[in-house]
């Protein structure tokens, strides 16, 4: 059992908060549950403090609506928060498309479906270029041009406010996470995943390396979801200090050597220096 | 350099051309897929947001504005006590993910403290278009206007029913019941409804109500049915409507018919008259 926990506990941990967050939104719908009200686009928390997502208060601006002190203040509360956090921690331990593309990463493995596919045809700066293009949209269209065809919205309203052919988008980021693209949806095209990798560039909870430790048996790269952050395993005792990294710790769970763990910026160094 | 071995030389510049298509057909590459990408992902976005004929919460913006603003919370859905909003799913043919309403399955039953709309983060309800001397009034809403089908209204036809009328919560303000004589059986009267545009808010409770397998009196946006004058025609009875005098421009078109006076030839018998 303790072995169990050892190698899942973050996984636990972050279905743990996934799942209970869209529980306390369904409650905040059917029930009237007052924790937290709306969905992970804009919500109010017990009612009083905004939370509004600072990528979609983003295209708003570009498509010239009028930005609200209410929106204003929802979208800043958040943007600091996953600033602080670091990387794109919203990714793996809120946003529940997380789920759907860890099952198909999952299937992928056993399937062996990446020896089969051993290329991989598409960068994954894709992403930026989204974000780019989604605001020039927005700007264009006059209207929110990502929030229209979100797959991360259509999933989480489908969750809180009922389904509707909602499953067809989650089916869609499954298959061609499966079929097409290893980490194709999360790691190669959503526009918010690269505006969380650009915003939690500076945050203080990081993966720290240490190369000592390290026996080069790359569990971790084969199961992390952005694997190039991952580029100083068993080279150098280094910080993952990229912003693609999700913080989803399963790069800890799988390291039999105590060689990954989470760390606080820059401390993990000034420890290392005074060891040494 | 002069004296570098022509093979080594000629096999350099082969690689520095090489480098160079490699890196405009890269750029044109990104550039076609942007592209490529961007117009697909536009003319999907346009044709999704093309429906006009949605009806939307009270107090909402114009749809342009709307479409722009709305943030797709469903925080309206919530707040509305008769699940009267929904939030469109795909499969529903409408902006994805924005709040709109059925009245034939649930009307907007109009509460006077309208909780859907106070509740909106980013203004695209927006209390001041329900607000008369800082106190909301659900009166002001114009969710769309009810049109009649007259007919299939079997008001219309003479058999009584006034399920619309008694319906409307602007009753003889918004549907009043206009009296005539049914000249077929020349004993009964008519008693049609009629809807009055400056006071419905478009709630549907009328369409609700409606009697026919299909209501007969339907809700649609404004937009959609409201027509125009621009200053072309004025009430010269209602001082209010002859304010708008002061914007009216005049256009005199000359044509080559009329850029003489109409005096003069009226006077021209054209020799008609000589002898």
């Amino acid at each position: 059992m303790t072995n169990f926990w050892e190698h899942y506990r973050f996984l636990v941990l972050r279905r743990f908060t996934q799942i209970s967050l869209m529980l306390l939104y369904i409650g905040g719908n059917y029930w009237g549950w007052n924790f937290v009200q709306g969905n992970l686009s804009a919500s109010m928390l017990f009612g009083v403090v905004p939370l509004n997502d600072p990528y979609a208060a983003l295209q708003m601006f570009a498509a010239g609506a009028v930005i609200t002190t209410n929106l204003f203040v929802g979208a800043l509360i958040v943007t600091i928060f996953y600033m602080l956090l670091g990387g794109r921690t919203f990714c793996s331990w809120v946003c529940p498309v997380n789920i759907i593309t860890d099952a198909a990463n999952y299937l992928r493995r056993k399937l062996h479906v990446n020896q089969v596919e051993k290329k991989q045809p598409a960068s994954r700066n894709i992403r930026y270029w989204v974000l780019g293009l989604s605001l020039v949209l927005s700007y264009i269209l006059g209207v929110t041009a990502f929030e229209f065809i979100s797959p991360i919205s259509i999933t989480h309203r489908a969750i809180i406010f009922g389904v509707g052919l909602g499953w067809t988008a989650m089916l869609v980021i499954f298959l061609f996470d499966l079929f097409i693209l290893k980490n194709g949806w999360c790691g190669h095209i959503c526009p918010l995943g690269g505006f969380y990798g650009v915003i939690g560039k500076v945050g203080a909870v990081r993966v720290d390396h240490d190369e000592e430790k390290c026996t080069v048996c790359m569990k971790c790269k084969i199961v992390c979801p952005e694997p190039q952050v991952l580029f100083m395993v068993g080279k150098e005792s280094l910080q993952v200090l990229d912003g693609e990294c999700t913080n989803c710790g399963r790069c800890i769970e799988v390291c039999d050597d105590d060689a990954l763990n989470f760390s606080i910026r820059k401390l993990a160094k000034e420890k290392r220096d005074e060891n040494n | 350099m002069s004296n570098e071995n022509p093979q080594i030389k000629k096999k350099r510049e082969q690689t520095m051309v090489d480098e160079r298509r490699k890196f405009i057909l890269g750029t044109a590459r990104a550039v076609g897929i942007v592209a490529l990408g961007g117009l697909v992902w536009s003319a999907y976005v346009d044709e999704v947001t093309a429906n006009k004929l949605i009806l939307r919460p009270p107090g909402a913006l114009k749809e342009d504005d709307f479409l722009a603003t709305c943030i797709k919370c469903g925080m309206c859905v919530e707040a509305c006590p008769f699940d009267t909003l929904k939030l469109a799913n795909p499969g529903d043919n409408k902006p994805l993910g924005t709040p709109y309403f059925e009245p034939r399955d649930i009307p907007c039953y109009m509460c006077p403290d309208i909780p859907c709309v106070p509740v909106c983060p980013t203004g695209a309800l927006d209390e001041a278009l329900v607000t008369t001397d800082g106190k909301l009034d659900i009166n002001l809403a114009d969710m769309g206007v009810a049109v009649v089908d007259t007919k299939n209204c079997i008001a219309f036809w003479g058999i009584q029913c006034d399920a619309c009328y008694r319906a409307c919560p602007l009753m003889d303000q918004a549907i009043y019941l206009k009296y005539e004589k049914n000249e077929r059986t020349g004993k009964h009267a008519f008693l049609k409804p009629i809807v009055d545009s400056d006071f419905c808010t478009g709630c549907g409770l009328c369409e609700r109500a409606c009697v026919t397998k299909k209501a007969t009196i339907t809700i649609v946006p404004r937009e959609i049915v409201i027509g125009s004058l621009d200053d072309h025609y004025i009430k010269g009875w209602d001082k209010k409507d002859e304010k708008r005098l002061k914007n009216a421009k005049a256009d005199i078109t000359t044509t080559e018919l009329s850029k003489e006076s109409a005096m003069d030839s009226l006077n021209d018998m054209g020799g008609l008259l000589d002898d």
